[in-house]
């Protein structure tokens, strides 16, 4: 099987989803002759030709406001924005329009529109070309919130986004974009949104992450191992709405769950998963639910001191991991 | 004069490798700080890479047209008044943030006592409440492998596997004997060393032993013992001269005969088999609101092999001849040395008779086998003068001591008990007793 | 007599009555609101009263079988047009589960009928601009020769959503009609406080299209406007900007008292321009409208009007656990 690395997935994915269905096309900034500033969108220009990869003006609220009046329309517009970090100006668009469409309108209308957007630290991008935004739209029922963690999960989910009927933010690690590579299946194939993955089985704790973050999970794991301590990964996956049957399962099979995100610790989406395990999981729980994330503050600073401290990497995990194992 | 290192720069926000385009400069170049040294290619971008010293070229370590790693070696320059080249860290906007994350120093897995917790054992989880509700666990009488042993669910959930539920009351029973009746050897991974861990520092020069296995065992057996078994305690001295004459007649033939020793020890373990017969107060359990009677009389004897202790098991010992209980301890001993002992072998233990006298021991007081209610410890056989009969004379004497869980057994019946095993074994001799 | 100008934009005269006819149903609809709102029946309104003229005179002037219109929540004279009926804008008011809008969740004004190319609306303001050009953007990816029209009120024209869309459309050079329909006021903010250059319009140049000031209670004057915009749109020439100018001759909605802001005189003085009666003057000059056609046509429509609020208004409200529908797709 062919091993691409996770920003070939996600070019791979919209290239096939644009030959599939004409109806498909990209805009954002600098994604025509560009390809992108990650080079997400390379080679689709000369592929399919400046109509169908939209170079827009640099104004996210008319990318989103655009991409959602053609969804509204029939198309399968799939949006970039260069950063998650500067989705902010289109937030009204999203949370406002797109979110509310379907509902509004008593199910009339419809916006399936996708927008990527790449999150997320650990590249010396400081303030504002490191956030993790999910959070700002993970209470905004009507939308759809993917981050995937593997290149096989950014293909079949890509294409399953853009195939959805609702409106999708699917949001990509933009560190994994070339350090995370994986097997992907050349054929066509899609993954369900909703449904969360166990990434590794074991009996000892429960840790439940998304994004860069399982893969962290995962090399602690494999060291914790060797101490004989057996974790268990679970992989959100679409972190809006939830998988709380996943969720639940995976939190009662240990007992002792770690939770752990990039992103600020306080009202972030583990948070929102904790409220899942403790509203079902009293009975099976073995020690308090522990969150593993971010500092409160603003955003990962500059400075690389600041910026490790900030950011989220195997060791933090595998400290949390075995405490958690040992309580 | 010194070399410095020139390492592939990270050029753009994801990107994690470059690939050298063109060399920008030869070895032997002269080069100021800033001037492009090579051009490099990247997926973001393609760009020229600048010297970040001034000096002369020295090696071009990369080739054009290789790959390389962001912070990986492109080249060396050699720099005026620069020292030699350091293997100082990457700089921060080269490092390499997962590369990073491997962890600094190896200080792994040398397990720090986890930190005091107390009362955590009784600091249940709900899971752990749940399922001891579930199945009528007495969590009392459950080991806690967790911080401050506490009881996770794990422990739990592997008592129920394993089938040997200690409900509160009659059950330790009535179900299978192993867990109650567990040999302080037994191996169990998961047992912390204890409830409380003292903050107890290592200086210079001291080495350190990690607690693993049938150390940590023993150590958690103790614990559990000492802790929850209020000892009492007491000796009675015996005159056994006359079973050493009957020994000392008949042990050369009996080891042609037999193959195997006749040893004191097997004496006194069927003495005490049948006082035990007689006293079966002494054969029992605690069990919380009763005390359970064994009606089989399974002794268990103390094997040691380095720093290992073993406790197997000699069945119905009532039911043997001096010789058949002689041949078990000969079997079990020799398989505690050759680590053949299986957990059959050490389990269904009713009470304990320890061997002390064999390093010389002439009084020490036994930690009761949990959940046993009594252990007897047989000390060395020593001629003393003895006042008999209106004058001294040399006599063979031993002591015996008898550690006692009190819940179970006041002094009277213990006293009895003893009285009567000296009373066996001042009976012993050539004349009324047979070995086989 | 007075210039016939209506045949020489090529309207003929039953479509100039049909015209006035839509204006007049829009006028006392609004009126019939305004009333049950009154009498406590509905819980709220806002009003297109002053704005008839350029959201009808805008509408006949578009293909009402293929163009989009994405309207705001005054423009009860556009979906009257776009083929909304009297009914479902009683269904709206009312709140009742038929209300093709939204089944009852928005507001009266929110407007939104799938099968009409009306598209669906929300309250915060302008939202609906990049929607328009979205649409465009995709009827020229496809090839076809619809125009979007969107229509915003002159306040609406400071939010970002506005300049974004417009500067977007410019680009890509899109058919769209960017409508503002300056009544002067935002809720209480007169149009001197809203721009700071004298027109709507001069902003048009800053995104590459032209820009046109007309006569909002002339709905022949914004036909022409809209005509040509639309023509321009089809042929592929991109968006244009055309600014209706009228007054806005009711309070902001049911819930604002406009006499804490403005002089009752003002209003006064508006109200000698309001389209329905200058443009019935009109017709009757062009002797389109007769004293009997006049009748007849204000008892059909208060026939439709009592017709529509019986309906409503006996209709049944949607199922409690309804609200649950139609998050994600079904």
């Amino acid at each position: 099987m062919p091993v691409l690395s996770y920003i070939q997935a996600v070019t791979q994915a919209l290239k096939e989803e644009m030959q599939r269905d004409e109806k498909v096309f990209v805009l954002g900034e600098d994604v025509g002759k560009r390809g992108g500033v990650f080079r997400a969108t390379d080679g689709l220009y000369d592929e399919f030709g400046e109509d169908r990869v939209l170079d827009t003006p640099l104004a996210e609220s008319a990318i989103a406001g655009v991409g959602i009046g053609a969804a509204m329309y029939g198309m399968r517009p799939v949006a970039e924005m260069q950063f998650a970090d500067f989705i902010m100006p289109a937030v009204n668009q999203i949370i406002s329009e797109a979110a509310k469409i379907r509902y509004r309108s008593n199910n009339d209308w419809q916006a399936p529109i996708t927008i990527r957007a790449p999150y997320g630290g650990g590249v010396h991008g400081a303030l504002y070309h490191s956030q993790s935004v999910e959070s700002v739209f993970a209470n905004q029922p009507g939308l759809k919130i993917v981050m995937p963690s593997t290149p096989y999960d950014v293909k079949g989910l890509l294409k399953a986004s853009i195939r959805d009927n609702d409106p999708v933010l699917f949001f990509e690690h933009k560190r994994a974009y070339r350090l995370i590579k994986g097997e992907v299946p050349d054929e066509d194939y899609t993954l369900p949104i909703g449904k969360a993955d166990v990434k590794r089985e074991g009996s000892d704790i429960t840790v439940i992450t998304y994004g860069l973050c399982v893969h962290f999970a995962l090399q602690a794991a494999e060291k914790l191992a060797e101490e004989g301590i057996d974790a268990h990964i679970l992989d959100l996956r679409t972190v809006y709405p939830l998988d709380k049957e996943s969720i639940i399962e995976a939190a009662s099979k240990t007992g002792k769950v770690l939770l752990v995100s990039e992103d600020n610790k306080e009202g972030g989406i583990i948070s929102e998963v904790s409220a899942i395990i403790s509203e079902n999981c009293l009975f099976d729980l073995d020690a308090p639910v522990q969150r593993l994330a971010g500092p409160d503050v603003p955003s990962m600073p500059y400075a690389p001191t600041m910026e490790k401290f900030f950011m989220m990497n195997p060791d933090k995990v595998e400290k949390a991991m075995r405490d958690l194992a040992e309580f | 004069m010194g070399l410095e290192k020139i390492n592939m720069p990270q050029l753009g926000e994801s990107v994690t490798e470059g690939t050298i385009s063109t060399w920008l400069v030869q070895p032997g170049d002269t080069v100021n700080k800033y001037d492009p040294i090579a051009e490099v290619m990247t997926d973001k971008v393609n760009a020229e890479v600048p010297s970040s010293f001034t000096g002369t070229i020295k090696e071009l370590v990369a080739q054009e047209g290789d790959t390389i790693e962001v912070g990986d070696l492109m080249c060396y320059v050699e720099v005026e008044g620069a020292g030699s080249v350091s293997d100082d860290e990457p700089s921060p906007a080269q490092e390499d943030p997962v590369a990073e994350e491997k962890p600094n120093k190896e200080e792994k897995p040398v397990k720090k006592p986890a930190k005091q917790e107390k009362g955590s054992k009784k600091r249940y989880s709900p899971a752990v409440i749940t399922l001891a509700q579930e199945h009528e666990i007495d969590l009392n009488q459950v080991e806690g492998s967790g911080r401050g042993g506490r009881i996770t669910r794990k422990d739990i959930e592997k008592l129920i596997e394993s089938g040997n539920i200690p409900t509160a009351g009659s059950a330790p029973a009535k179900e299978e004997p192993k867990q109650e009746q567990q040999a302080p050897a037994q191996p169990a991974p998961a047992a912390a060393s204890g409830s409380a861990v003292p903050n107890v520092q290592a200086g210079e020069g001291d080495i350190e032993i990690p607690v693993t296995g049938v150390r940590k065992a023993i150590a958690s057996n103790m614990v559990k013992s000492k802790t929850e078994i209020p000892h009492a305690w007491m000796m009675v001295e015996v005159d056994v001269t006359n079973l050493v004459e009957l020994r000392n007649a008949k042990k050369k033939q009996f080891k042609d005969q037999e193959g195997f020793s006749l040893t004191y020890f097997a004496f006194f373990v069927k003495a005490v088999a049948q006082a035990l017969k007689e006293y079966p107060q002494l054969n029992s359990s605690w069990a919380g609101d009763k005390i359970i009677q064994r009606k089989a009389i399974n002794l268990n004897i103390a094997v040691a092999k380095e720093d290992q202790l073993f406790v197997p098991v000699i069945r119905n010992a009532d039911e043997k001849s001096i010789k058949g209980i002689a041949k078990d301890i000969t079997d079990l001993a020799g398989k505690a040395r050759q680590g053949k002992l299986t957990s059959k072998d050490m389990e269904g233990g009713t009470f304990t008779v320890n061997n002390t006298g064999s390093f010389g021991s002439v009084q020490s007081m036994g930690v009761i086998n949990h959940p046993q209610a009594a252990i007897l410890q047989v000390e060395s056989i020593v001629k003393k003068p003895v006042y008999q009969n209106g004058m001294f004379g040399a006599r063979d004497m031993v002591n015996l001591c008898l550690s006692l869980d009190h819940r179970v057994l006041d002094g009277l019946v213990a006293g009895n008990f003893l009285a009567r095993v000296k009373e066996i074994l001042e009976k012993m001799s050539e004349e009324n007793t047979s070995v086989y | 007599m007075a210039e016939n100008r209506h045949k020489s934009l090529g309207l003929s005269d039953d479509q100039v009555l049909d015209m006035f006819r839509t204006m007049l149903l829009a006028r006392k609809i609004d009126e019939r609101m305004w009333l049950l709102n009154r009498a406590g029946k509905i819980p709220f309104v806002i009003s297109c009263q002053g704005q008839e003229a350029a959201q009808v005179g805008a509408s006949y002037a578009l293909d009402r079988e293929k163009d989009y219109a994405l309207p705001y929540y005054r423009d009860m004279g556009v979906v009257l047009s776009f083929g909304m009926t009297a009914k479902d804008l009683m269904l709206s008011g009312f709140a009742k589960a038929e209300d093709p809008n939204s089944g009852g969740r928005q507001m009266p004004g929110h407007f939104g009928q799938k099968k009409n190319r009306i598209v669906t609306g929300s309250s915060p303001v302008t939202t609906q601009v990049p929607h328009a050009v979205g649409i465009a953007l995709a009827g020229k990816m496809e090839k076809k020769d619809f125009v979007s029209i969107v229509t915003f009120g002159e306040g609406s024209s400071n939010q970002g959503d506005f300049h974004e869309g417009a500067n977007f459309a410019g680009v890509h050079k899109l058919p769209v009609i960017f409508m503002v329909e300056n009544n002067k006021y935002a809720i209480s903010i007169p149009v001197s406080k809203q721009l700071a250059c004298e027109k709507v319009s001069d902003r048009a140049i800053g995104y590459g299209m032209p820009g046109y000031t007309v006569d909002g209670n002339d709905p022949l004057a914004v036909y022409e406007a809209v005509k040509n915009a639309a023509d321009r749109g089809r042929a592929g020439e991109g968006p244009t900007l055309i600014e209706t100018v009228s007054y806005r001759l009711t309070p902001h909605s049911s819930d604002d008292d406009d006499r804490t802001y403005r002089e009752k005189e003002e209003v006064e003085e508006a109200k000698k321009k309001d389209s329905i009666i200058t443009f019935a003057e009109y017709l009757r000059e062009q002797n389109i409208l007769t004293e009997e056609k006049e009748q007849a046509m204000h008892k059909e429509i208060d026939e439709i009007v009592n017709e529509a609020t019986d309906y409503a208004e006996n209709a049944a409200y949607a199922e409690a656990e309804s609200a649950l529908k139609y998050v994600y797709e079904e």
